[in-house]
């Protein structure tokens, strides 16, 4: 079976700045797996979040896709495919300040435009409900706690039922007890739901929960090992 | 595309105060346009109507467009012989073969023609001399080219048929004679004939010059104060579809030879005035809907700027570029039409305005305050043109958008 997302030799420079953010990343990541990317800060592991997220294009070498080298894909056709397989997860929430909860989880299913009008609402209701935030959602994000609004966010992530969801740093902006909520979420999408999930983190607590670790140093991989 | 309008219009609501100035800034631009050009068109459209209903829609006239040229400067075209001093030649004026021209006018679709002698008659009352231009006509086929029959103050033309000699005048040279219905004038003319004729009908068309130097009477009676018997000098007509005097003077002039007039051709100068009007109105209004434009790239821009977060998150979730430029394209379109809107309603409540004064003088047409054109083409006019700058001035910003790269502001936003 080929893997969820692969990395081949994936390299990532900045010509202008003539800096280079990654240097041949090769990884592999099978459905239903916890990753946490670790790494001081400056060694390219957002980078590689985000080209793994198909946000950025590498330099150098490709990222597969469900076995699709994605370097081909125009665009727009990247676009269609973070919406519909992907799920982004960052350390600001990115809530759109005018529009409540519940309308902000309906941005991407209703641009993905696969369920509408009430079964649109019921799937987001439903995701709010399963990430306890159901009374949240007629609110707007200057009415929650940083942490519910970060679980917004995840709940935004889910709701087009990706297969992969990718977190930056996304507990840190938050406190102990809701860093540690939302991992408890990312773990239970994993092991309830077989997602794939990769958290960027430099908090080496909660990067210990997780199932494997990749270590980044200057752009490297220095170790990728299974754990717990 | 409902989601794109939904997040739109989310957006602007948070910006209810900054939307709305811009969107006012379009619609005063919009109800100026709407006003001034109420104010222009309706003046221009009245003067053209009273020009149409007074003069006839097309001339012919008895005399060739360009002199004759002479046989010794045909011989030597290039310029050797020069011709000084040419008198015209005595020869009988008038159009020749009317009777023929006529019927082949006549039997054109919606063309209505009558002929007709022209000259000038010196009136003379008492103790008073007028100069007038009078027109000699058959009433019943002058009616059909002219309005002149609901004109009449007293009398009526077919009078003429009934009286011996019999003149109708205009309502000034009444005055200026100081003769009234059924008094006897003499008439002189320039080959020294004298008739006395009797005032069978006044008119008043609310032209001034016209009213004060215009009469009528019958052909006939005009051949013979002239001189001229049997001799027609013009022929007038009247169309149904008074835009297409133009192209039929050209196709006349060109059948018959003789010099043929459109009303366009006759108020040409006029006409010319109208047109440097309409391009001062058009600049005026345009600068103003300018001025808003940038109102609108302005909010725009702002917008774009301050909502770097939005556009990167909705970029990544998989908006395209298309889905940004276009969530910014419509802000800028909807704060146009919001203008165009309110500057309809402003532009109509300053149109019942302009209508509201008066002038306290009337003019001899009867009108004494502003003649307004409320007409919905202009409306139309206005909002497209608002429309489209607001658009021009938002997509801009709009593409501006749509090209952040989402990396640059994720990374490290906290």
């Amino acid at each position: 079976m080929s893997a969820l997302l692969a990395a081949e030799g994936v390299g990532r420079r900045l010509a202008a700045e003539n800096v280079t953010l990654v240097t041949d990343v090769s990884l592999s990541f099978a459905a239903g797996e916890f990753v946490a990317i670790t790494g001081p800060s400056g060694s390219g592991k957002s980078s590689l979040l985000y080209l793994l997220g198909l946000l950025d294009r590498p330099t150098e070498g490709r990222v597969l896709l469900e076995g699709r080298d994605t370097a081909k894909l125009t665009a727009p056709e990247l676009a269609a495919l973070r919406l519909a397989r992907l799920g982004f997860v960052f350390q600001f929430h990115f809530l759109l300040p005018e529009f409540t909860a519940l309308d902000n989880v309906l941005i991407p299913i209703r641009r993905r435009g696969a369920l509408e009008g009430r079964a649109a609402r019921q799937r987001a209701m439903a995701l709010l409900d399963s990430l306890g935030l159901a009374d949240a959602a007629a609110k707007l994000p200057e009415q929650l706690s940083g942490g519910m609004r970060q679980r917004v966010a995840v709940a935004r992530a889910l709701a087009n039922d990706p297969a992969l969801i990718l977190a930056d740093e996304p507990t840190g902006n938050l406190d102990t007890r809701n860093a540690a909520q939302v991992f408890d979420i990312f773990a239970r999408l994993v092991a309830d739901q077989s997602r794939t999930v990769i958290v960027v983190t430099h908090d080496a607590e909660l990067a210990a929960r997780a199932g494997r670790r990749v270590h980044l140093v200057d752009g490297r991989v220095v170790s990728d090992e299974a754990q717990g | 595309m409902s989601l794109v309008f939904d997040l739109a219009r989310g957006m602007l609501r948070r910006r209810r105060r900054q939307t709305f100035v811009s969107v006012l800034g379009v619609a005063l631009g919009v109800a100026f346009f709407i006003a001034i050009a109420a104010l222009m068109r309706g003046f221009q459209l009245y003067f053209v109507s009273q020009v149409i209903d007074v003069a006839a829609h097309i001339t012919i006239k008895d005399e060739p467009r360009n002199p004759s040229p002479q046989p010794v400067a045909m011989e030597y075209a290039d310029g050797a012989v020069a011709v000084r001093g040419i008198r015209p030649r005595e020869a009988v004026r008038g159009i020749r073969a009317a009777g023929e021209k006529l019927a082949i006018l006549e039997a054109m679709p919606g063309v209505a023609a009558a002929p007709i002698l022209t000259g000038q008659l010196l009136l003379r009352y008492g103790g008073r001399d007028v100069a007038a231009s009078v027109t000699g006509m058959e009433p019943a086929r002058y009616a059909r080219v002219s309005n002149l029959e609901k004109d009449m103050r007293e009398g009526s033309l077919s009078d003429l048929l009934r009286t011996a000699n019999g003149i109708v005048i205009g309502s000034g040279l009444a005055q200026r004679l100081g003769a009234g219905q059924g008094d006897s004038v003499v008439a002189v003319s320039p080959r020294g004939v004298t008739l006395t004729m009797r005032i069978v009908g006044i008119f008043h068309t609310g032209i001034a010059t016209f009213d004060q130097g215009q009469a009528y009477t019958l052909l006939t009676t005009m051949q013979i104060a002239q001189d001229r018997p049997n001799v027609v000098n013009q022929i007038v007509i009247r169309l149904a579809d008074v835009t297409q005097a133009e192209p039929l003077a050209r196709v006349i002039e060109a059948r018959f030879g003789d010099r043929t007039e459109s009303w366009e051709e006759q108020a040409a100068n006029i006409l010319t005035v109208f047109v440097i009007q309409n391009a001062i109105m058009y600049s005026v209004t345009g600068a103003i809907l300018l001025v808003a434009a940038f109102g609108i790239y302005n909010i725009i821009s702002t917008m774009v700027f301050e909502k770097v977060r939005d556009i990167a998150i909705l970029k990544s979730l998989g908006f395209t570029e298309r889905d940004i430029q276009l969530l910014f394209l419509v802000q800028g379109l909807f704060a146009g039409a919001m203008g165009a809107v309110i500057g309809f309603g402003l532009g109509a409540l300053m149109i019942e305005g302009l209508a509201q004064v008066r002038f306290g003088i009337a003019t001899p047409g009867g009108q004494d305050g502003f003649i307004l054109d409320r007409d919905w083409r202009l409306y139309a006019i206005a909002g497209v043109f608002a429309v489209g700058a607001a658009g021009l001035a938002a997509i801009i910003p709009a593409r501006r958008a749509s090209r952040l790269d989402p990396v640059q502001i994720v990374r490290g936003a906290g």
